[in-house]
């Protein structure tokens, strides 16, 4: 089945969500609301006729001040057996940035999302273990939103917590028995 | 370990970290691991500690100059990724290399998937306890660097690959050294087979650990041999051809436990598949240009012509400052089959120079997760044959 046919099936099934759907390139994008997005992928998922069991991929684009909606979540769901691949970009507004997750479809979704949380701060409804990943615990701010500035917002000098460490370091140093505490 | 209700003692698991400055993690990798004695009850990966930004990076580039940040992903098989970041970008603009590039190309990164499996042989026999290995499989690792150097001048961070083409052609003796090395190579590949294959110590530690099933690798959204040791024949250079890939004849190798043992004799197999790739790209070798001829607006033009030609030296500022000639506006994603698995580009162009977003699917980054399940119920030392088999490297991994 071609992507297209996908789309138009899919917009049928679930005509109040879907209100768009875009071909650039024999790629094909399907856009719509984010409350239905768990029910999509398993319908995308369990339909024999699509058998879509592979997500390749997941993502989140910030789309400040260029749409009403702020942020999309992107999927990419490919089947092995038909070859065929369709992308769900998901709208998720900047009040409520919140959508469900897919890990209990998709085991490989975990950590996708975890990074799009950490990057766009955007929160995934019962995510067993929703943490940064690449970031410190302790950062502030969501890097990939495009109000954030490329440098970062601390300007200058090292990272806060740095300092802290080297005290704590100096710390534990005192308690080394084969080191002359004076020393350092 | 449970004791029986009512008892006075509790049992605790015992918690170390690994990494992330640890030789058998293949780079900064942390590892919080929970043992019972010495068998593992958790393992939470920590990653990050490689984290560049590369993301970020790319929005504020030209498409131009975002190339030499794809070398900076996966150091050890830096062509291929070369190779994936200007593929998808030709397909945002709609353009296509010429046939002799699109040659060359394969030849490159064939070479550089041999190349990193030699580098994941050589890391994982080490930390299985085959020391030999390693240095027999270094030495084909610097005959395919200093061939790389050749035809590009570098080793490890090439940027040889352009949008539209490849930078500059190969020479007839890079050619005939190449197909010496394919010649040579197939023995080279039997060299570690005897060394390993039937070496007792080597099945005992490989046969049986790791096993995840054909539906759970698929479900985990693994790709590139870790995936195919499972039995699922997988593979982008099959189900979307990209360069020359529909011109030359080769297999998909698949295993069928999905075990170690079954990724590593995937890998020896697309080693002999590689190379027999790579013979047949020299004999089929088109002559021909090896940029596209309106390639130009998206790529430098030539050193040497930029000051004596009329009208280049603005458009080479207009490049570097602004980016080449807006792209559509639209999205793409691209992907390609490098060493570690299935490196995925998505692209949201705006319709300027540069992209509003980039997305990089890294195969390592997924491979990576799946660690907390494959480790589960295993040795420690067991753990560590698991890190080696799904090849991962932390540069791609953190981006």
């Amino acid at each position: 089945m071609e992507s297209l046919e996908i789309a138009k099936l899919l917009q049928e099934k679930f005509p109040e969500q879907i209100h768009e759907i875009r071909e650039f390139a024999r790629q094909v994008s399907v856009i719509t609301k984010k409350d239905k997005i768990l029910d999509i992928a398993k319908y995308l998922k369990g339909d024999p006729g699509l058998q879509m069991d592979y997500l390749r991929d997941l993502c989140g684009v910030d789309y400040l001040g260029k749409k009403p909606l702020r942020f999309e979540v992107v999927y990419h769901f490919y089947s092995l057996k038909f070859r065929h691949l369709l992308r769900i970009r998901a709208e998720v507004p900047e009040e409520d940035p919140t959508i469900d997750s897919l890990v209990p479809l998709y085991a490989g979704a975990n950590w996708h999302e975890r990074e799009c949380f950490d990057m766009f701060g955007i929160t995934f409804n019962a995510h067993p273990d929703l943490r940064r990943i690449l970031l410190p615990e302790d950062w502030e701010g969501h890097p990939l939103r495009k109000d954030y500035p490329l440098r970062g917002y601390e300007q200058e000098g090292e990272w806060k917590r740095f300092a802290d460490l080297l005290e704590k370091v100096k710390e534990i140093r005192k308690n080394e028995w084969y080191r002359d505490s004076s020393a350092s | 370990m449970e004791l029986e209700q009512g008892s006075a003692f509790k049992t605790r698991d015992l918690v170390i970290s690994i990494g992330p400055q640890h030789p058998a993690t293949h780079g900064v990798l942390r590892l919080i691991l929970e043992l019972d004695g010495e068998t593992v009850h958790k393992c939470t990966p920590h990653i990050g500690f490689l984290h560049r930004g590369t993301e970020k990076l790319h929005e504020n580039l030209t498409y131009f100059s975002g190339l030499p940040l794809s070398d900076r992903l996966d150091y050890c098989s830096s062509m291929a990724n070369n190779v994936g970041y200007v593929l998808s970008v030709e397909r945002l603009f709609g353009i296509e290399a010429p046939l002799r590039a699109k040659y060359i190309r394969t030849i490159v990164s064939e070479m550089s998937r041999i190349a990193s499996h030699i580098i994941w042989i050589a890391t994982h026999a080490l930390d299985l306890g085959a020391m030999t290995v390693f240095l027999y499989a270094m030495r084909e690792r610097e005959w395919l660097l200093d061939l790389f150097e050749l035809v590009c001048g570098s080793r490890l961070t090439t940027t040889y690959p352009r949008i539209g083409g490849v930078r500059n052609d190969v020479s007839e003796e890079f050619l005939d050294s190449l197909y010496m090395f394919t010649e040579e190579f197939p023995k080279r590949v039997e060299e570690y087979e005897t060394l390993i294959d039937q070496n007792r110590i080597w099945l005992l530690r490989t046969k049986g650990i790791g096993v995840i099933s054909a539906e759970e690798a698929v479900n985990w959204g693994l790709t590139g041999p870790t995936l195919r040791g499972s039995g699922v024949a997988y593979d982008v250079r099959k189900y979307a051809p990209y360069d020359a890939y529909d011109l030359v004849d080769f297999e998909v190798p698949i295993g069928k436990v999905g075990d170690v043992y079954d990724r590593y004799r995937c890998r020896m197999e697309e080693f002999r598949q590689s190379n027999h790739i790579i013979r047949q790209c020299i004999e089929q070798m088109p002559k021909g240009p090896i940029l596209l001829p309106d390639a130009p607006k998206i790529e430098l033009p030539p050193k040497d012509k930029v000051t004596a030609e009329k009208g280049l030296l603005p458009l080479h500022m207009g490049l570097i400052r602004k980016g080449s000639i807006a792209p559509p506006d639209g999205e793409i994603y691209s992907a390609v089959e490098v060493p570690k698995g299935e490196l995925g580009f998505y692209i949201v162009s705006d319709g300027t120079g540069k992209p509003y977003r980039l997305r990089l699917r890294a195969p390592s980054f997924v491979h990576a997760s799946v660690l907390s399940r494959l480790s589960v119920g295993h040795l420690v030392a067991d753990m560590i044959a698991n890190i080696g088999t799904i090849d991962i490297v932390l540069g791609e991994c953190d981006r």
